[in-house]
């Protein structure tokens, strides 16, 4: 009764891209409106035409907080860990960790970091 | 069309009940729930019940009515995340109104606490996050919240200072209440000084784990003492995730109210009595903000000057919600209405203030997800 539910093929398209240094997003064929997380139809016309596309990895943080209470062993030597919401340029939001002290409203790139066997996205601030 | 009436509440102690499971706990906020309508097992034709994470089941009213010694015409369980209870009263209400059933027993409970490791609580209810882009960075439900309080934060002004007040607020009124959780009194300086657990929230920005269950009657009948009935319900579901929400001011909070005011004929003038979802203090601010309580960023003021208080303008959860009567997942999510029904009865003892006439609750599931919105009127006297 614990299983985790998926709705998507494994491994997913986004994880997938991770391990290869890619940050994916869906965008819609139809009307090319970026989607977050993953869709089955687009958000803002209903197209079912998706396709992952790989994002620059440019953004604006939207949301930013440290974690000091990990969820989990696995987690709990990052501690503190910061956490972000980031608008990628190309439009969609994505969570990911974050280099000490980024902020709202900072400009950032994505990168990714090992972490019990699997890439995890770290954005660190650019330079302006 | 028949109106819907709740005839009786129910609710257990909140806090560690160690050796009762979520079956045990559910009964006994049934049978205080049916002993204050004054009716019988027999009297009870519908019954909804909200999930329990200690008590994974397929059918858990059909095994709650066997263990009850209940027999239905209509019956299941719910799962909407904390909304669960508010969306149980607001189904209920639509079946006794369409003559469905004559009277529903709403009721929920779970060891939450005693029943399980934390870790595994935790890990339990983060799975609210999207298990490809959110679960995997590490991300628990207070990090999603205070992710979500810092976009807000930014938005409106609000301040961490202003969270503060609620927790403060939300545990003197708990201390009025024998069967909360959490009663010690606080300060503005403790809740600064409590440990941070993912910024801007700190511990007691945070709701507890609890166990513990409540229960409420649905009938086409009014119970003992003043009529109340469900004179209004609205949902709005617009997002499950964090990362989805499009505008932080506008997560279907309002919307859910407004679809309940508008079968009410209600205004929000109207109201003197407030139960709303408080799973962290920055949750109740946006709550009030959004559906039109308190104006942006504003939430706080009217905490610091007494409009919430228990003899305020808008009395505000006089149990002490979430944040201090405790948290034991859909139950925790029904005592803002068991609350209301008390005080528009006059039965709400040492905390009972001036009787309301229009209570407005609220619920939320997940990251102010799903929206349930309730207003509850108390029937003159004829």
């Amino acid at each position: 009764m614990s299983a985790t539910i998926t709705t998507t093929p494994s491994p997913h398209p986004f994880t997938a891209g991770l391990d290869h240094g890619l940050l994916r997003y869906q965008r819609c064929d139809d009307c090319g409106r970026a989607q977050t997380l993953t869709r089955l139809a687009c958000a803002h016309c209903g197209s079912e035409h998706l396709a992952w596309h790989a994002a620059t990895g440019h953004g604006t943080v939207v949301a930013a907080s440290v974690v000091n209470r990990a969820p989990s062993d696995a987690f709990r030597p990052l501690v503190p860990y910061t956490l972000v919401l980031v608008e990628l340029d190309e439009g969609p939001r994505v969570m990911g960790h974050a280099m000490p002290g980024t902020g709202i409203g900072d400009n950032v790139k994505a990168g990714t970091f090992a972490h019990e066997k699997r890439s995890l996205l770290r954005f660190a601030p650019t330079r302006h | 069309m028949t109106a819907a009436c709740i005839a009786g509440v129910g609710n257990t102690r909140f806090g560690r009940l160690e050796g009762q499971g979520p079956l045990d706990l559910m009964a006994q906020a049934a049978t205080q729930a049916l002993a204050d309508a004054q009716l019988a097992r027999r009297d009870i034709d519908g019954l909804l019940c909200g999930y329990a994470t200690t008590l994974p089941h397929l059918m858990l009213s059909t095994l709650f009515a066997e263990r009850f010694g209940l027999s239905v015409q209509y019956g299941h369980g719910m799962a909407l995340g904390g909304a669960t209870g508010a969306a149980m009263l607001m189904l209920a209400a639509d079946l006794v109104r369409a003559g469905r059933c004559r009277r529903v027993l709403v009721v929920a409970g779970e060891n939450r606490l005693s029943g399980q490791a934390r870790d595994s609580a935790i890990q339990t209810l983060a799975q609210v996050g999207d298990p490809d882009f959110e679960v995997p960075n590490g991300a628990s439900v207070p990090a999603y919240y205070a992710l979500l309080a810092s976009r807000y934060m930014v938005a409106t002004g609000l301040t961490q200072a202003d969270l503060a007040e609620f927790a403060v607020l939300m545990r003197r009124n708990a201390g009025r209440h024998a069967d909360a959780h959490l009663r010690e009194p606080f300060t503005l300086a403790d809740v600064a000084a409590s440990k941070p657990i993912a910024t801007p929230l700190r511990l007691l920005d945070c709701c507890p784990i609890s166990d513990g269950a409540m229960a409420l009657v649905v009938s086409a009948e009014p119970g003992p003492g003043a009529a109340i009935t469900i004179a209004g319900a609205g949902q709005a579901h617009q997002h499950q995730h964090l990362s989805a929400i499009d505008d932080v001011l506008h997560t279907g909070a309002s919307a859910a109210a407004d679809r309940a005011f508008a079968e009410a004929g209600l205004a929000r003038a109207d109201i003197d009595y407030l139960g709303i979802y408080d799973s962290f203090t920055i949750t109740l601010a946006m709550l009030l903000e959004e559906t039109g309580f308190a104006a942006r960023g504003q939430s706080a003021a009217m905490v610091r000057d007494g409009s919430f208080a228990p003899d305020g303008r808008l009395p505000l959860n006089t149990h002490g919600g979430l944040l201090s009567f405790g948290h034991c997942g859909v139950a925790g999510g029904m005592g803002h209405a068991v609350e209301a029904v008390r005080q528009m009865r006059g039965a709400a003892g040492d905390r009972q203030g001036r009787a309301p006439r229009h209570a407005f609750v609220h619920a939320d599931g997940g990251v102010l997800s799903s929206h349930v919105s309730l207003i509850l009127s108390r029937r003159s006297s004829p």
